[in-house]
């Protein structure tokens, strides 16, 4: 390690706490501690990544490397060392003099982090303007440079589009370059790639960690996906709940995890179901769907089946016609063209032509269960509802079968009174999928039912499903942009892109070689827990595939 | 984009006309008659038949708002059943009037409410907004006419600084007419400027809450800047339409203000011609009115559409 030319670190993160004003009725004022103490060292040039789950107090950490807390949150102890200097203890004036000048900030989602109404060149030399690093003649000749060592399109031009003219993953290498453009000694990456999607994700990464390598920055990258961390950091560090649960070399960390919560995180891509032969016959059918959302065109000729007691995992990027998929199957969307079969038997196409049978059979979970449950009615509302509908029960009868439903799902009758907001986002699931559950189906459509989750509880709602389904025979539609989870938990595999149905049949067969150009961009994609996959999909992606993004 | 503002201009003349067949129809099924009125004792069967005849009340509705309308499109607006006179010129005289006193509020109002609500932004929560708060709504609580009569009793009674009343005539210049009509313009200014101003806050809070507003200040911006040259641009929609019904309200919305003040504007003449039941005048007001509302509100539209970028710049 002879990257120092001197001993000093360039941040010193010591005894870091930070804390929240709780104002309770009728109490004086407390602060409650988010962040107990943390303390790490980074050297010039070198990468920190930052992991845990949602509250673990990863952003709020990566914020206090330039003296901002967001919101009601307060910086309470501790020091922050910027080359041997408390930026904490400096003055208003003193913070804005780091803040953008020597320590920047990619936020992680771009789209949100831009200002619509300016142009992007404008925005990205803003800061080195403000700061006086550079004129302006000379900060859009950076800019330009910037944008083409990240590979936009028309990197000359570019500056002159507005953020709502750019995709997403251009949004984002756009904000790395709004970071580099000052030349800062450190950037903060607070998750830049978790909106993203994964064949986008990949380009992104390898621009970032190009950047990085190429400029000579220290970073701080924050994510919530340790593949994704081993890729970029030289080292680890997980949090839990505002404290240090491991911290040390990235390889060490992935490899040889100490504590028993970074081997759960390792782990958590090691769910595995084997495959199921397919037997029992074409349960559920769609075929030659075309749909359309007015005159645009959304699904053309997709034709898949699943048989019973089974899981077709969907899988494709964001805008492929996953979703619409669903919505075919359920009746919301009647198809242009093409039927819908269960067991044997036409669908009506429209949902209002569907009958009470049918509409039990075929139930739905969704990616956000927060927006998909009334918010003013308690879980035994939320669950007893279908019971009354579909069943007639009413009464003892019903919360008997409400707290049966909640023991199946681990969490017992002492949820019952609970509203929906004194729940976690695993266990809101969790009584979504009692509530589905409920009406006694044969068919789960769950749309990306753990993408809103962390990988951990992630996990356990997978092993619910699979339990479930074991148990009761239950076919699922499972909707994803996840490869991990449908190693997971899929028999058959539709691969969808642009509409189209690109590739469909057992999972064995489905996801081996050889694969069309689509399936095999996303496979190469997925992150994959190790140090230096990342390195060795770039340069296979050098090698001639097909550049995603 | 011009799509789109071509689309609202039509939109526009529908409205008006809808807002014509409503005023027209709408005094058609009032109960009274002018005649009546008119005549008083000495209305018999026959007088008032002969009235009707003259006024041409005996032909068709439809024909009746048909030569209205065809009479307004050439600037007639017909004749004062109870003057004689045409309608047009005294109405242009009074609409002169109230567009210099809804002008002379509104260039106090606007600058004066959009300035406290940025004030009011940047020491949010701090003792200066929370004084703009309070003044500002109690000007908007008390009653136009209190407020009225208030400033009389103290600019005018008991420290004679304003004049009273506030008739302004043709031959004062516009020094003049401007000393002459301060007393209704402070009223008005009083009354609609908490509305703008707590918009024009809420507006800007709004964005200064999005994560853009973080990233401004994680660039070392100062608030300053900040808030005028990153937040300003996207609160503009709400301001200007929130402006605009203000606006609309300086013009049509002051009748109480003008009768107080013995102003000559437009709501004064429109409520004479009422009582009157001189039904061609209110006729003509209501349709004016209604005119200066949908185009100040079609401004305001195009004005959102303007100032927005994904509108401007369609990808």
């Amino acid at each position: 390690m002879a990257d120092t030319d001197h001993d000093r670190p360039l941040l010193s993160v010591r005894g870091l706490r930070l804390g929240v004003r709780a104002h309770a009725s009728g109490e004086p004022p407390r602060d409650v501690e988010i962040v107990h103490g943390v303390s790490f060292d980074l050297r010039k040039g070198r990468v920190l990544g930052l992991i845990g789950e949602s509250g673990a107090g990863k952003s709020t950490i990566g914020l206090a490397a330039l003296a901002h807390a967001r919101g009601a949150m307060r910086i309470t102890g501790g020091e922050v060392l910027l080359d041997g200097e408390n930026i904490l203890a400096l003055d208003n004036a003193g913070k804005r003099g780091i803040r953008g000048a020597r320590v920047c900030y990619v936020a992680q989602s771009a789209a949100a982090a831009f200002n619509p109404a300016f142009r992007l060149g404008d925005q990205v030399i803003e800061a080195t303007l403000r700061h006086g690093l550079a004129t302006r003649a000379e900060a859009r000749v950076r800019a330009v440079g910037l944008f083409r060592m990240l590979g936009l399109p028309a990197p000359e031009t570019f500056g002159r589009r507005f953020p709502h003219e750019v995709s997403g993953g251009q949004l984002q290498r756009a904000m790395t370059a709004m970071a580099l453009c000052p030349r800062p000694e450190l950037i903060v990456f607070d998750e830049p790639t978790t909106a993203l999607d994964v064949t986008t994700q990949i380009g992104v990464l390898a621009a970032i960690k190009s950047a990085i390598a190429r400029t000579g920055t220290a970073a701080i990258y924050i994510s919530h996906d340790l593949a994704v961390v081993a890729q970029i950091a030289d080292d680890i560090m997980v949090l839990r709940n505002g404290e240090t649960v491991e911290y040390g070399p990235a390889r060490q960390i992935v490899e040889r995890p100490v504590a028993a919560y970074t081997r759960d995180l390792v782990r958590q891509h090691e769910i595995r179901h084997d495959e199921v032969p397919d037997q029992s016959g074409r349960f559920f059918e769609m075929t030659g769907i075309f749909a359309s959302y007015g005159s645009v065109p959304v699904l053309s000729d997709v034709s898949l089946h699943l048989s019973k007691g089974q899981t077709l995992a969907v899988v494709g990027e964001s805008g492929s016609g996953k979703s619409t998929l669903a919505r075919v199957a359920t009746g919301l969307l009647p198809p242009r063209q093409g039927t819908v079969r269960l067991d044997g038997a036409d669908l009506p196409p429209r949902l209002n032509g569907r009958s009470k049978a049918h509409l039990r059979r075929i139930q739905m979970i969704y990616q956000i269960p927060d927006t998909a449950m009334n918010p003013r009615q308690t879980v035994e509302d939320i669950i007893g509802r279908p019971l009354t509908f579909y069943h007639g029960l009413r009464g003892a009868q019903k919360r008997a079968r409400v707290a049966d439903l909640l023991e199946q799902i681990d969490l017992g009758p002492a949820f019952l009174d609970r509203y929906p907001a004194e729940l976690s986002g695993g266990q809101k699931q969790r009584v979504a999928i009692a509530r589905a559950l409920a009406a006694e189906p044969d068919l789960l459509i769950c749309d990306e039912p753990t993408s809103a989750l962390d990988p951990l509880v992630a996990a356990g709602i997978l092993r619910l499903f699979l339990r479930l389904q074991q148990e009761r025979q239950l076919s699922y539609m499972f909707i994803t942009h996840d490869l991990a989870i449908v190693q997971a938990i899929a028999d058959s595999v539709a691969v969808m892109h642009r509409g189209r149905l690109v590739r469909f049949g057992p999972r064995s067969s489905a996801l081996r070689p050889p694969f069309d150009a689509y399936t095999d961009t996303l496979l190469a994609s997925v992150p994959q827990m190790r140090v230096g996959w990342l390195d060795a999909a770039i340069a296979r992606q050098a090698a001639g595939v097909a550049s995603p993004d | 984009m011009p799509a789109r503002i071509i689309g609202r201009l039509l939109l526009s003349f529908v409205l008006l006309w809808a807002s014509s067949v409503l005023i027209f129809g709408g005094i058609e099924v009032l109960p009274g008659d002018f005649a009546t009125t008119y005549l008083g004792q000495s209305a018999t069967p026959q007088a008032i038949a002969n009235i009707r005849l003259e006024l041409g009340l005996d032909r068709p509705v439809v024909t009746r708002y048909l030569g209205w309308l065809a009479g307004i499109a050439q600037g007639d607006f017909g004749r004062s059943w109870a003057s004689g006179q045409p309608i047009a010129e005294q109405l242009g005289h009074r609409l002169g009037n109230s567009l210099l006193l809804a002008a002379a509020a509104a260039v106090i109002a606007v600058p004066l409410a959009v300035g406290l609500g940025i004030v009011a932004v940047i020491f949010r929560d701090r003792l200066i907004d929370r004084l703009i708060n309070i003044l500002s709504l109690a000007a908007v609580s008390l009653p136009e006419f209190f407020i009225a009569y208030l400033l009389i009793l103290v600019l005018v009674v008991q420290h004679p600084v304003a004049a009273f009343p506030a008739t302004i005539y043709g031959g004062m210049s516009l020094f003049e007419k401007l000393h002459t009509i301060a007393l209704p313009v402070a009223t008005l200014v009083l009354v609609c400027i908490a509305h703008m101003m707590r918009m024009t806050r809420a507006a800007l809070l709004n964005v200064l809450s999005t994560p853009y507003m973080e990233t401004a200040t994680l660039k070392g911006l100062s608030r300053l800047r900040a808030i005028f040259v990153h937040a300003t641009p996207n609160a503009l929609a709400p301001i200007i339409n929130v402006v605009a019904l203000n606006l609309a309200y300086l013009v049509v919305g002051v009748v109480v203000v003008e009768v107080v003040f013995v102003y000559p504007g437009m709501g004064q003449y429109m409520v004479d011609a009422v009582t009157v039941r001189d039904l061609p005048v209110v006729q003509a007001c209501g349709l004016v009115f209604a005119a200066i509302y949908i185009a100040l509100n079609m401004i305001a539209d195009v004005l959102s559409i303007l100032v927005n970028p994904r509108l401007r710049h369609p990808r």
